[in-house]
C-alpha cells in the first residue's frame, strides 16, 4: 500500500492502494467515479478510456504508481454540465443503444478533437478503433463526431 | 376508433401521496429530453403525486411519471413503451418523465425483454392504461364542472370543455380523478391521431449516459459490500475437487475463499436455469483489483465430470430430462460429429408430396452443406450482480432480461418466499440473449446469504467469455431441385447442432408451402459446453444459410435472385402447400420489393457487388441487399439497404439504430465470430484474440426503410440480424466468385487488430 495524491477532473484525491492498481479501479472502487467502464482490462476494447493530460489513455493498464502529477479528466469532468460538444453531439444522434461503451467512445473522440480538429471518416475509424460497441453504434458515432468538429470550430 | 377492455386491477389503484422528495429529486433528472435538473427546476417539484395506475403518476403541478416496465438492455424500450403510454394519456412528451419499475409481477404483466416481443406485447395493455388514465380525469372533470364528460376534449395533458370555457391541467384533477371508479372499456386512438407514436423520441437516458452516470449494476455500491468472483473450471468437463487457499486468504484484502453449490441436488430446472457449473470456488474480498489477484493467485485441482442426466421442466408443463456427458471437447471433434449426422437421416418435421421421388427425377439438383461455429455474446457489461441476502429477505440488483423465471430459482434456492425477494431491474451493458439466463442471480444471492453480506459479484471479461451459455455450432444441409422450365419443384433441408438442433421451431417457414414436394429434418448431438438464446435464436443461422442457398439455387436456375424469390411468394400466395405455413407471402415479397426499389437493384454502381437475402422471423419482415468492394484482399461493405416490414414503427429513429447494429453485429459475427474448443478449453477469452467488428470494418453506410402500414408493431432487436450474413455471402460470392459454406468468413484469413 502506497498513498498517492491525484488531480482528478481539477481536483486533488488521496488514495491509499497497492501501486500496481490500475487507475480504472482506483476511480471505479477508491473514489466512486463508476462513469469509467470496465470490459476487458486488457487494453482492448476501450470501455476504460480516460485523458492522461490531453491523451486518451486506457485506465485498465494504467497503474496508479504510472500517474504522477499528470491531470486525469473522467467522463464526470469532460464537462460541468454535459455540454462537452462530444456529449451535446452524442444527444443529437441518439447515438447510445445499451449505452456501457460509451463514455470511452467519447472521452477517445474528444481526445481526438483536440489533436484533429476536422477529421476525415478514415481518421476518425483509425482513432477509434479500438473501442468496441457491442451494440454496433459505429455509424452515430461517426456521425456524432462529424457534429462535434462542427460544434467545436463554430464555437472558437 | 378501437374499444378494448380494461384488465388493470383494483390494486394498482392506489393514491400514493408519499412520493415527493428524495426519490423523486433523483428522477427529475430523467425528464425526457431535459437536461440534468438546474437549480430552478428543482424549486418547482411537485408537492404530490397521485398514481392513476401502475404506470401512470401525475402530479399537482402537472408533471407526469410513467414506468417503463421491461428491463432496459439498450433497445431503448424504456423509452419506447412509455411513448405508447403517452400516446393515449395524451399528454406533451416534454412533461414525461420515465422511472425504470423493479420487478413487481403484481403491477406488470410481462417484465420480460427478449425475442423481439416487447413492442408487440405491450400495444394493447399500454396503450390501455394510457386510455383509461385519461378517461378518469376526463370522469374527474365532468364531475368538477357539473358537464357530461362527452363534451370535454384533451390535448397536451389538459382538459377542456368548450361550452363553459373551462380548463385545468391533468395535474389540477389527477387527485380526484385518482379516487374514481375504474371504466371498464375505454377507446383507443385511431392510428391516423397519433402524435408520440411514430414521431423519433430521444433515448430518456440520453444524459446520464454521456455523462457517466452510475447506471449498470456494475456501477452499484452500498455500504459494507463486499466484491466476490468465481474461480471457475478451466474446461467444460471439469469440475472442482479441492481447493488450497492457504496463501490466498492472507493476501490484502482478502476476506474468505469457499466453495458453494448453486442448485440443491434435487432441484428441478427449468428452461432458464442454463448454468456451466453448479459448484464453484469463491473469493471475496474488499475490492475488486485485490480479488482478481487472488483469485489468480488461487490453487484448484480440478477432475473430470461424469455423465450426468438432468431433469427440466420444458415449455408448456412438459418435462424432459437432458444428458450431459462427460469429456473434453474440441472443435475438431464437434465438426467431425456433425459430418456424420448430416450424412444419416434426422427426424421428420415436415414433409409435403414425394420429395425423394422427385429428387431422382429431377433435371437440376443441388445440394449444400453449412457450418457455423458457437459464439459467445460478450456484451460489453460482464456478468455482474449485487444481492444483499438476510434471513427476511433478499435485495437483488442484476442485469437480467428474465426476472421471473429466475425468482422461481430463487426461492427454491434461499428459502425464501416470493415477496421477499426484491428485484431491481439495473439497465443492462447488453443482454443479446445471455442475460435471460439469471445463474449469477442465484451465485450472488448464495454467496451474499453465506456471508451475510452485500456482496457484488463480479465476472473478469474472461470469465464472461469462456463461462459458456453461448449460440450453438449448427450444420445444415439443403437439397432442391428443378424441372425443366427452372421451377423449384423439391426443397430440402436437414439440419442439426451441439447441443440444439436449429431447426425445431421453423419447418414451416418459407419456402415451406411455395413448394410441392418439401422435407424438413433434424439432429442433435449432445454435449457439456452450455447454450442459450443469442440474438434471433436459431433464425441467426438458418436465415443465414438458407438464404446464401436460395442464393445458389436462383443462379442455378438462370434467374434473377429476388424475382427468384418474387415468383416463389406468389406461389405460396396463389396455391399454398400445406396448411401450416407461418408466414405472409405478401408482406414478405413487400420488402423485397421496397429493398429492390430503394437500393436500385438492378442498377448498382460498377465498383461494388451486391447480395440480397431476406427473411421473416419473429413476426418482421426484413430483406437487406449489401453492396461490397475488395480493397487491399479484404471485404469492404461500402452500403446496405434495409426494407423492414414490423407494422407501426414507434419511435422511427431509435428503430433505425437498432436496425443498423442488427445489421453491423450480423456483418461482425458472419467474418469473425467464432468460439473454438480444445479438450474442453474454450480457446478465446478476451478481446484480443476474441475477434469483435470494429469502427473501421462497419459499413460505410446504412439505410433502413419501413414499410408504412397501419399494423401492430413487431419487434425489431432480432429480425434484422440473420439475412444480413446471407446477403453478406451472396456479395461476396459475385466479387471473389467464390461461395462461404462455413463461417465465420474471415477468421484466420487475414491479421486480427
Ligand atoms: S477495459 Fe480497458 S480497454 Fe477494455
Ligand atoms: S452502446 Fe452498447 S456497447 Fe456500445
Amino acid at each position: 500500500m502506497a498513498i498517492f495524491n491525484l488531480n482528478i477532473n481539477g481536483k486533488q484525491s488521496q488514495v491509499d492502494v497497492d501501486p500496481a492498481t490500475p487507475m480504472l479501479w482506483v476511480l471505479r472502487d477508491h473514489l466512486n467515479l463508476v462513469g469509467t467502464k470496465y470490459g476487458c482490462g486488457v487494453a482492448q476494447c476501450g470501455a476504460c478510456t480516460i485523458h492522461l493530460g490531453n491523451v486518451a489513455t486506457r485506465s485498465c493498464m494504467l497503474p496508479v504508481s504510472g500517474v504522477g502529477n499528470q491531470a486525469i479528466t473522467t467522463i464526470e469532468g469532460l464537462s460541468e454540465k454535459g455540454d462537452h460538444p462530444v456529449q451535446k453531439a452524442w444527444l443529437e444522434h441518439d447515438v447510445a443503444q445499451c449505452g456501457y461503451c460509451q463514455a470511452g467512445q467519447i472521452m477517445n473522440a474528444a481526445a481526438l478533437l483536440k489533436s484533429n480538429a476536422s477529421p476525415s471518416d478514415a481518421e476518425i475509424e483509425s482513432a477509434m478503433n479500438g473501442n468496441i460497441c457491442r451494440c454496433a453504434t459505429y455509424l452515430r458515432i461517426k456521425a456524432a463526431i462529424h457534429t462535434a468538429a462542427k460544434l467545436t470550430t463554430t464555437k472558437s | 376508433m378501437e374499444s378494448v377492455k380494461t384488465t388493470i386491477n383494483r390494486r394498482s389503484f392506489l393514491k400514493v401521496s408519499a412520493l415527493a422528495g428524495g426519490g423523486m429529486m433523483l428522477s427529475f433528472s430523467w425528464l425526457a429530453g431535459c437536461n440534468p435538473s438546474a437549480p430552478e427546476e428543482v424549486a418547482t417539484l411537485p408537492k404530490e403525486w397521485f398514481e392513476l395506475n401502475s404506470y401512470i403518476k401525475i402530479a399537482d403541478n402537472g408533471l407526469i411519471t410513467l414506468m417503463a416496465p421491461n428491463p432496459e438492455f439498450g433497445s431503448n424500450v424504456k423509452t419506447s413503451l412509455p411513448m405508447m403510454v403517452a400516446e393515449e394519456l395524451d399528454i406533451d412528451w416534454k412533461d414525461v418523465m420515465v422511472e425504470q419499475a423493479d420487478f413487481f409481477p403484481e403491477r406488470y404483466d410481462r417484465q420480460f425483454t427478449g425475442g423481439s416481443l416487447a413492442m408487440q406485447m405491450a400495444w394493447k395493455p399500454l396503450r390501455t392504461a394510457g386510455a383509461t388514465a385519461r378517461h378518469m380525469l376526463i370522469a374527474a372533470a365532468a364531475q368538477a364542472w357539473q358537464v357530461p364528460a362527452g363534451e370535454i376534449t384533451t390535448e397536451n395533458g389538459m382538459l377542456h370543455h368548450k361550452g363553459s370555457s373551462k380548463k385545468a391541467s391533468y395535474g389540477e384533477m389527477a387527485s380526484k380523478a385518482a379516487g374514481l371508479e375504474v371504466p371498464k372499456e375505454v377507446p383507443l386512438k385511431n392510428v391516423k391521431d397519433f402524435k408520440i407514436i411514430g414521431n423519433s423520441k430521444r433515448n430518456v437516458e440520453g444524459v446520464n449516459i454521456v455523462t457517466g452516470k452510475p447506471l449498470f449494476t456494475l456501477d452499484y455500491k452500498r455500504e459494507g459490500m463486499l466484491i466476490a468472483m468465481i474461480a471457475f473450471p478451466p474446461a467444460f468437463g471439469l469440475k472442482v475437487k479441492s481447493v488450497d487457499d492457504g496463501a490466498v486468504k492472507a493476501m490484502p484484502g482478502i476476506k474468505d475463499v469457499f466453495t458453494i453449490k448453486t442448485l440443491a441436488d434435487d432441484y428441478e430446472r427449468n428452461f432458464f436455469d442454463t448454468t456451466s457449473f453448479t459448484e464453484l470456488v469463491v473469493v471475496v474480498g474488499n475490492t475488486t483489483w485485490e480479488v482478481m489477484n487472488a483469485k489468480k493467485a488461487l490453487k484448484v485441482e480440478w477432475e473430470k465430470i461424469a455423465d450426468t442426466t438432468i431433469a427440466l421442466a420444458g415449455r408448456g408443463g412438459s418435462k424432459q430430462t437432458v444428458t450431459i456427458p462427460a469429456g473434453l471437447e474440441s472443435t475438431e471433434g464437434h465438426l467431425a460429429k456433425m459430418a456424420q449426422m448430416a450424412k444419416k437421416p434426422g427426424k421428420e418435421l415436415r414433409k409435403d408430396g414425394d420429395p425423394e421421388g422427385v429428387f431422382k427425377k429431377a433435371t437440376k439438383v443441388i445440394e449444400r452443406t453449412y457450418t457455423a461455429p458457437f459464439l459467445a455474446h460478450n456484451a460489453m457489461e460482464p456478468v455482474n450482480c449485487f444481492a444483499h441476502v438476510t434471513a427476511e429477505k433478499a435485495e437483488i440488483v442484476a442485469p437480467i432480461q428474465a426476472p421471473e423465471i429466475i425468482s422461481q430459482t430463487l426461492v427454491a434456492r434461499l428459502g425464501l418466499p416470493k415477496e421477499k425477494i426484491h428485484i431491481k431491474l439495473a439497465r443492462m451493458g447488453g443482454g443479446f440473449g445471455q442475460r435471460a439466463y439469471g445463474h449469477h442471480l442465484v451465485e450472488a444471492a448464495v454467496i451474499s446469504q453465506k456471508l451475510n453480506a452485500p456482496v457484488k459479484l463480479v465476472y473478469t471479461r474472461e470469465d464472461d467469455m469462456t463461462y459458456g451459455i453461448y449460440r450453438p455450432t449448427y450444420t445444415a444441409t439443403y437439397k432442391a431441385a428443378l424441372d425443366e422450365n427452372n421451377n423449384m419443384i423439391a426443397y430440402q433441408v436437414k439440419a442439426g447442432g451441439i447441443p440444439e438442433s436449429p431447426l425445431g421451431f421453423s419447418q414451416n417457414r418459407f419456402p415451406a408451402g411455395a413448394v410441392d414436394n418439401y422435407l424438413a429434418e433434424e439432429w442433435v448431438i449432445n454435449s457439456n459446453i452450455t447454450i442459450g438464446a443469442f440474438r434471433a435464436p436459431r433464425s441467426n443461422f438458418l436465415g443465414a444459410v438458407e438464404q446464401a442457398f436460395l442464393d445458389e439455387v436462383a443462379q442455378l436456375a438462370g434467374k434473377d435472385p429476388i424475382e427468384f424469390r418474387l415468383e416463389l411468394l406468389e406461389r405460396a400466395k396463389k396455391s399454398p402447400v400445406g396448411k401450416q405455413n407461418d408466414y405472409d407471402p405478401d408482406r414478405y415479397a413487400g420488402v423485397l420489393k421496397l429493398v429492390r426499389d430503394k437500393s436500385n437493384w438492378k442498377g448498382a454502381n460498377k465498383d461494388v457487388h451486391r447480395g440480397v437475402a431476406a427473411y421473416f422471423c419473429h413476426n418482421t419482415y426484413v430483406a437487406e441487399v449489401v453492396d461490397l468492394s475488395i480493397k487491399e484482399n479484404k471485404p469492404v461493405v461500402e452500403k446496405v439497404f434495409a426494407a423492414v416490414d414490423c407494422g407501426i414503427v414507434v419511435n422511427p429513429d431509435a428503430a433505425a439504430n437498432m436496425g443498423e447494429g442488427a445489421i453491423i453485429d450480423g456483418i461482425g459475427n458472419a467474418l469473425y465470430g467464432e468460439m473454438t474448443f480444445k479438450d474442453g478449453v474454450p480457446q478465446k477469452n478476451n478481446f484480443h484474440n476474441y475477434r469483435m467488428i470494429r469502427h473501421s470494418e462497419a459499413p460505410k453506410s446504412i439505410e433502413v426503410h419501413f414499410v408504412k402500414n397501419d399494423k401492430d408493431p413487431t419487434g425489431l432487436g432480432e429480425p434484422l440480424f440473420p439475412p444480413i450474413f446471407a446477403a453478406l455471402a451472396n456479395a461476396i460470392y459475385k466479387a471473389t466468385g467464390k461461395r462461404e459454406y462455413s463461417q465465420p468468413f474471415l477468421q484466420g484469413k487475414g491479421p486480427l487488430v
